[in-house]
């Protein structure tokens, strides 16, 4: 799949985990070198500060993948306590699972959901008005309950951090500002925060 | 394009104690509306894992006791039939009888028949899972035999007619005011000013118990360990209840899975620093007691073995799902487990709860008797990086593409498994 490229970076925990630890057993073939978002710039590039402006209160949700696939350990927070104008606040018990999982989340939603109200009750008590995290699988989680408590506090990939600046801020909170749902309280249905899903 | 199924399969034996009546999402759903066990479990487990992780870190040499204890369980497993024969020539030759139990109705038989034979019409019981999980108490009381739990959660558990919801802390489903009811339902002659303080909840359990003690003239237990080399059973406990029911009555009789020997001493050496410490977060548990066959005049002098298979060489063919069987029951993964910590033990529906039961209880039965159960994990690889038997995990192993249905769940199961960073406190690889 990835043949005739040096490199692969993908901005998520779960899917560079899965590249890393089973391309070679799905295909017989070493995939090329593949780096998470934060390792790529961390490791490769050697930069921290990418000349990021968020003036926002933010957490950080250390993904599963992040923490115990990947071991990415401080490098999304040196990236964020290098952005101009963000406050970083520690998020409590940072090390549980959100709850999503995967198939985990429609096969056992129940239990899904009771871990998911942990964390997000971590995440109401930092105060913060955006939760980040490397993996958008577990925003989109996270995300679903942050919109229908109607919390005001919205998920927001760290890439998006990363690429916001004062000429052109996150996507998301432009669209606050244009008027637009970005936090996906007039959608219940909708995912705020959603990747596109590719069809 | 492949369809993917989000339903859950469902079992086709009857339920039984390893054979759980209905399927993990349903029994979560029920147990997640328990707000007392909840935050009972919230408190228990987070307690328990910040204990062990102190102790672990006690230790410059804990990596090396996991790998050590990994290998030890291997090369039992890799070499079972000999230290089985191993095991029963040295028992029977230090006075003790070795029995051979296929199942959980041939252990019945067995030790019900044991008790028979001595005239008895009830007996003490050690905390013991292997009891638990081939029903003994049940299956007892229908030949007219009582069995009286000793440990205090499995005592509140059994008075309670309830089943127990932690390996470790089989009670941490109750509060103290429903211990105290219980009591004061079911102990014939406490006394009915009892409150729920748990010096007067502890007194009364021992006041009834000790009566239990003096009578009884036959003990059953489990055992931890069985050393093939010299047939010694090692019961690891913290009350002394165990202490107790290992010397007072006449005739002990002690169910053993096949899967707890280890060769030597020397092996044991190993895993009487990791149970502790993994188990209740201490350095070295209260009372330790071993026991040879029998000694003369002193202690038990009817001495018996029964060896438990009940699908255990059935998980020993599985050359990934083998792995379970290097379990020492310290139930570390249960109290790391982000499922286990919501749900409790009741929602396995299973002897064996949490991931270990996830993954151990559909072998031991077959996948298709409990098929929802190794689903009852999110992949959070937390779990079993902490846990002293189980360096590697058959999740990591992994099955090949494309080998089996039966493997494959069990692997799901397990994939939750060796995880754990440092921030966890579950240990570190």
């Amino acid at each position: 799949m990835f043949a005739g490229f040096d490199a692969v970076v993908a901005p998520s925990a779960s899917c560079v985990g899965t590249v890393r630890h089973l391309h070679r057993r799905l295909t017989g073939r070493e995939p090329p070198p593949t780096h998470e978002l934060s390792e790529f710039l961390v490791d490769v590039l050697g930069v921290v500060d990418v000349g990021a402006y968020f003036p926002h209160r933010v957490t950080y949700h250390p993904t599963c993948h992040s923490l115990r696939a990947l071991h990415l350990g401080d490098r999304p927070l040196r990236l964020l306590s290098a952005v101009r104008g963000l406050e970083l606040v520690e998020l409590p018990a940072a090390t549980s699972c959100c709850g999503f999982g995967g198939t985990f989340a429609v096969k056992n939603a129940d239990t899904s959901t009771a871990m998911l109200a942990d964390k997000v009750r971590a995440v109401l008590t930092t105060g913060a008005e955006v939760c980040t995290a490397a993996d958008n699988s577990c925003l989109v989680h996270i995300g679903g309950a942050l919109s229908r408590l109607r919390t005001g506090v919205r998920p927001v990939h760290l890439a998006e951090i990363l690429a916001s600046t004062e000429a052109a801020p996150a996507a998301a909170l432009a669209d606050r500002r244009a008027g637009r749902a970005a936090d996906g309280l007039d959608d219940l249905d909708g995912n705020p925060g959603a990747p596109v899903v590719a069809r | 394009m492949s369809r993917t199924w989000l339903g859950l399969p469902r079992r086709v034996a009857e339920p039984s104690p390893l054979v759980p009546p209905r399927p993990f999402p349903e029994a979560a759903r029920q147990a997640l509306r328990d707000t007392q066990l909840r935050r009972n479990l919230a408190k228990a487990t987070t307690t328990i894992r910040n204990k062990r992780a102190a102790v672990v870190a006690e230790l410059p040499d804990w990596e090396e006791l996991r790998v050590a204890g990994e290998q030890v369980k291997d090369r039992v497993l890799r070499h079972l039939d000999d230290y089985l024969e191993q095991l029963e020539a040295s028992v029977t030759a230090a006075g003790g009888h070795v029995h051979w139990a296929r199942d959980a109705a041939e252990a019945v038989d067995v030790i019900a028949g044991i008790v028979q034979g001595t005239g008895a019409t009830e007996v003490v019981k050690v905390k013991s899972l292997a009891t638990d999980e081939v029903g003994l108490n049940e299956g007892l009381a229908e030949r007219g035999i009582a069995a009286w739990e000793t440990d205090l959660a499995e005592l509140i558990v059994q008075l309670g007619e309830d089943a127990p919801s932690h390996i470790l802390v089989p009670a941490i489903h109750r509060n103290r005011a429903e211990i105290r009811e219980i009591f004061l339902r079911e102990m014939p002659d406490v006394d009915p000013g009892l409150t729920d303080s748990p010096a007067a909840l502890a007194e009364a359990a021992r006041r009834h118990l000790r009566r239990k003690f003096l009578s009884a003239q036959v003990a059953v237990s489990g055992a931890n360990f069985a050393v093939a080399e010299t047939g010694t059973l090692v019961v690891v406990e913290s009350e002394g209840n165990g202490r107790m029911c290992l010397t007072l009555p006449r005739t002990l009789i002690s169910l053993v899975g096949i899967e707890k020997l280890v060769p030597t001493w020397q092996d044991l050496e190993v895993f009487l620093q990791l149970l502790p410490r993994s188990s209740t977060g201490e350095r070295m548990n209260p009372y330790t007691s071993a026991w040879t066959g029998l000694t003369p005049g002193d202690g038990p002098q009817d001495v018996h073995v029964v060896m438990l298979d009940n699908g255990r060489t059935r998980v020993l063919a599985d050359p990934v799902g083998r792995q379970a069987l290097r379990c020492i029951r310290c139930s570390a993964c249960l109290n790391v487990c982000p499922v286990y910590e919501r749900t409790g033990g009741h929602a396995y529906g299973s002897v064996y709860p949490g991931p270990i039961g996830a993954i151990l209880t559909p072998q031991l039965v077959g996948v298709e008797n409990a098929p929802s159960l190794p689903y009852a994990s999110s992949p959070v690889r937390r779990v079993l990086r902490g846990v002293p038997g189980s360096h590697r995990h058959p999740g990591r192993a992994g099955p090949p593409a494309g080998e089996g249905r039966r493997r494959e769940a069990g692997a799901r199961g397990a994939d939750r498994g060796v995880g754990g960073d440092a921030g966890d406190g579950v240990g570190v690889r």
